[in-house]
């Protein structure tokens, strides 16, 4: 053991340009054998970029790449695989009509005379899933497995090619609370079986629990590297962030006022199966309050948002908009009864991604007389509108009110989302997990637009899934189990394990006690 | 300087997709010239002297006047190519906009010879059953015993035969629009049902009418011309721009279509809708727009484009309709891909993707009429245009490449 040398991977002095920009400015990262190494950056700070360098991707203008100890030249993905690195893309690459076993061997499969022989892959990929803990049906089609099992077949293939260095991309950005845990789990296992893993993320809890050190990039530049044992979230997030941030959000006592949005008794069928996805839900949220709606993901959340918003229809029941009764209006009715809407999903239905910046940021607006006269476009309004909304909710781009909206960061794509929204200035809005996969400073920066909409008197109905959110941020919360509101909650007066045991569904209120 | 100026067009998006259509073009009359040259070297009765020939007309046939005594090839200003050039660019220049439009609203219309049927008998039905006053068919009906007590003016019967012809058109490209936005059943499948339908509802129709060009008895299988009913498009001068040639007002007609299909899809919110819709279909819903009703109507003005090409040939009166058209579909519909392609959806560049469509007609016409080669050779330059056109994403590519290797040369 004398000649190995303490680190598995050492980047040196690395500086990456592209045109107009630095996206690495000297960064030096070191890992050790066996260490779990986060590293931590807002959107845009170059982990992404050094990552790339490291896979081969993208060459290093300066700097050098040691293995080892030796200096290692990667020119290509291929280099890198040779040299056992191996990642875990945050969007998967799997063929999903093929079985599991089919992806962990495909690009090093077995042969026989020409002929593809399983047997000896079956074995070996059996093995690995024993000795770290990798469930996984060997024999299902990827497209019938869940996510979480997805994950941990990426995490075969890396070790299936004997990968000594795991790449891990904000892998935790799929997965559910109890995914998350699992995940955790097998990362500390393969450490402790000698791998060195990176792991790429921006969420602080995730760092503390599982990394034992962690590098943090501020715009490109290198700000240091901490042992997790000596630091707080608080210090980790000033490095990432380059001031304090406020973890907590300081809001004043809320002083809801009229209903704005009244359900009464609303049941959704499910798309998927032949039952209600939402059953008999009622619930008011008044002008100036964050009521939010928490449970685990699928138990009717969604449902109930396309509902209210229109995307979907519902079986029963009755949406009324400040006494307007809009349960069978269009969704442009809707929105001019006084409702944005801050989406789930913001590729899907939030942005139209290849469409400019400024077109997206009229989305909701355009035939608005400000915008058009008599069909026409009014162009120079839409710059002049989009200019100010850049500059109001600093929406971060390349080129400005121009730019292809594909090739923003997530966080500026879910701050013009936020922006068209809430510039809107009508009296409900409702924000789908509007934070999902976003810094901390994206993070702190939404929830405080929400809560100043809040004061403002708007009635603001939030869905989240992150607990941290529910209880910081409403002034309400209504929890969702199975398509059923079974608990309504004060989060002054709760505590994060009471609210975990209605969103299993282990406690549930009375009827009456509902709102 | 002037190569920094040029290097920072060449960065334009807009530049490189006009690019990547003239590199298209370029490599595609290069074949052209290598198969002219293939074919003269290895037919006995050609030589290089014929290949010499036909590599000039493949590149001016346009311009070719005929040959001189001594037989070399004269070229120079032809107003009866140039006219023809046009005459034949006007119905290829409307069912490049209908692809364009579909494309543009994430669309494949690959329905147009279907459409441009249905507009084509839309328009001659219409053309050929009101009787014009004073027309040579009116007199041959009252000579026949039959009254023609209501007779119309020409220009009316014209109106309402475009019209009725893009009407029939729009009706035929809803279909497949309709059953994409409310069963989600794919409009290329569709459309090509709808095309070989109208290929057959076309000559039923036609082989029951009484349109049948009975009149001149040399030919059959023919409707008659609009002109025998005094209906054909006004010339608007352009005769006597281009002497001898079929010219008519349709090709101007075609281009204010485009510039207006210009106007609705890039400064409307009408075509902000559509382009929202075909872009994002979920996120246009989620804004309000009624996603069904673009992708419907979306389809419609495809049609309609589609079949105010078969109103606008059908309608300039020298034209004649083999109407038992159940076993081939008109190539015209066709070529408005290729045209939309070269165009890269833009309506404006149709006008002149189209212009140069029908002038490699025109020197494949040129290729028969003066060497020993046929007209075919200008389709094989057709086909390899269409595959590099349909890979002009890869070709922008190839040229973003050399820019940027140019780029790291000189900073060097």
């Amino acid at each position: 053991m004398v000649n190995v040398p303490e680190y598995v991977i050492e980047m040196l002095h690395i500086t990456k340009e592209f045109p107009g920009i630095k996206a690495n400015d000297d960064i030096s990262l070191q890992l050790r054998r066996g260490e779990i190494h986060a590293l931590l950056g807002e959107n845009g700070a170059g982990k992404s970029t050094l990552m790339s360098v490291l896979f081969g991707l993208y060459q290093p203008d300066e700097g050098e790449i040691r293995k080892d100890g030796k200096a290692v030249k990667i020119n290509n993905p291929n280099d890198a695989t040779a040299l056992h690195i191996g990642m875990v893309h945050q969007h998967f690459k799997l063929i999903d009509v093929f079985t599991v076993l089919d992806n962990i061997i495909l690009g090093a499969e077995d042969t026989k005379l020409g002929f593809l022989s399983k047997k000896k892959a079956r074995q070996k990929v059996t093995e690995l899933s024993e000795r770290y803990g990798l469930k996984v049906d060997l024999d299902a089609k990827i497209e019938d497995i869940t996510v979480g099992m997805q994950q941990r077949v990426e995490i075969l293939k890396m070790l299936y090619r004997d990968n000594e260095v795991l790449i891990f991309d904000e892998p935790t950005a799929v997965l559910t609370p109890q995914e998350i845990d699992e995940l955790m789990k097998i990362m500390k296992g393969l450490a402790a079986e000698g791998k060195s893993i990176l792991f790429i993320t921006h969420k602080l809890n995730e760092i503390m629990a599982v990394a034992d050190r962690c590098s943090v990039l501020r715009k490109g530049k290198y700000i240091g590297t901490v042992n997790t044992a000596e630091t707080t979230k608080a210090e980790l997030s000033r490095m990432m962030v380059g001031r304090d941030v406020q973890l907590v959000v300081e809001k004043k006592p809320a002083v809801p006022a009229e209903p704005v949005l009244e359900v009464t008794g609303l049941s959704v069928k499910s798309r998927l199966y032949n039952r209600e996805a939402v059953k008999n839900v009622s619930f008011t949220a008044h002008a100036g309050e964050i009521v939010c709606i928490a449970g685990i993901d699928g138990n009717g959340q969604s449902e109930l948002v396309h509902a209210i918003t229109g995307l979907e229809k519902a079986a029963k029941g009755k949406v009324a908009i400040n006494g307007q009764d809009v349960t069978n209006a269009s969704i442009r009715q809707r929105s001019k009864a006084g409702m944005s809407h801050i989406p789930e999903d913001r590729h899907k239905h939030g942005l139209i991604l290849d469409n400019s910046l400024e077109q997206n940021l009229v989305l909701q607006r355009y035939y608005e007389p400000q915008f058009q006269k008599a069909g026409f476009i009014r162009f120079d309004a839409v710059r002049a509108y989009a200019q100010s909304l850049i500059e109001q909710y600093d929406v971060r781009s390349g080129q400005g009110p121009v730019t292809l909206t594909r090739s923003m960061s997530g966080g500026n794509q879910q701050k013009a989302i936020i922006a068209r929204e809430i510039d809107r200035d009508l009296p409900l809005i409702v924000a789908v997990q509007p934070t999902r996969g976003l810094d901390v400073g994206a993070i702190e920066y939404i929830h405080s637009q929400l809560v100043n909409q809040r004061d403002a008197g708007k009635a603001v109905v939030l869905v989240s899934l992150e607990l941290d959110e529910v209880m910081n941020l409403s002034d309400r919360i209504l929890v969702m189990y199975e398509g059923e509101i079974v608990g309504e909650l004060d989060p002054k007066k709760t505590t994060v394990e009471e609210l975990g045991l209605y969103m299993a569904g282990a406690k549930k209120q009375g009827k009456e006690a509902q709102a | 300087m002037s190569k920094m100026s040029l290097n920072g067009l060449m960065k334009k998006d807009g530049a490189k997709t006009v690019m990547a259509s003239l590199l298209s073009i370029i490599i595609g009359m290069a074949a052209g010239s290598l198969i002219i040259l293939i074919v003269g070297l290895t037919t006995p009765t050609l030589g290089v002297k014929s290949v010499w020939d036909g590599i000039r007309i493949v590149f001016a046939g346009l311009f070719t006047t005929g040959r001189d005594a001594a037989g070399a090839l004269t070229f120079g200003f032809n107003p009866q190519m140039m006219g023809n050039m046009l005459f034949r660019a006007t119905p290829v220049i409307m069912t490049g906009l209908s692809v364009a439009v579909a494309n543009k609203t994430g669309l494949f219309n690959i329905g147009a010879p279907g459409q441009y049927l249905a507009g084509t008998a839309a328009t001659l039905f219409i053309a050929l059953s009101m009787p014009v006053e004073g027309s040579e068919m009116t007199a041959w009906l009252v000579s026949q015993g039959v009254s023609c007590a209501v007779t119309y003016p020409a220009w009316l019967v014209w109106t309402a035969a475009f019209i009725g012809g893009c009407a029939a058109g729009a009706l035929w490209g809803a279909i497949p629009g309709l059953l994409k936005a409310i069963l989600n059943i794919n409009e290329v499948l569709a459309c090509i049902m709808t095309n070989w339908i109208a290929a057959n509802l076309v000559t039923w129709a036609f082989d029951i009418s009484a349109l049948k060009n009975v009149v001149e008895n040399t030919k059959s299988g023919y409707i008659y011309k609009t002109s025998f009913n005094g209906v054909e498009t006004a010339k608007l001068g352009l005769n006597d721009l281009f002497v001898g040639s079929q010219v008519n007002g349709g090709i101007l007609i075609a281009a204010v279509i485009a510039v207006l299909v210009y106007i609705m899809l890039s400064k409307t919110t009408f075509g902000y809708e559509l382009k929202a819709c075909g872009s994002n279909r979920f996120a246009a819903r989620y804004a309000g727009i009624k996603d069904k009703r673009s992708i419907v109507v979306s389809m419609a003005i495809a049609g309609a484009l589609a079949g105010g090409a078969g109103a606008l040939y059908n309608l300039a009166g020298n034209t004649e309709f083999f109407w038992s058209t159940y076993q081939s579909l008109p190539a015209v519909g066709f070529n408005g891909i290729p045209v939309a392609l070269l165009a890269a959806n833009n309506p404006i560049a149709v006008i002149f993707t189209g212009m140069f469509m029908s002038m490699l007609d025109i020197c494949g016409l040129q290729l028969t009429n003066l060497t020993g080669y046929n007209e075919f050779i200008t389709d094989v330059i057709i086909a390899v245009i269409v595959y590099l056109a349909a890979f002009s994403l890869v070709i922008k590519m190839m040229i973003n490449k050399l820019i940027k290797k140019d780029g790291k040369e000189s900073v060097k």
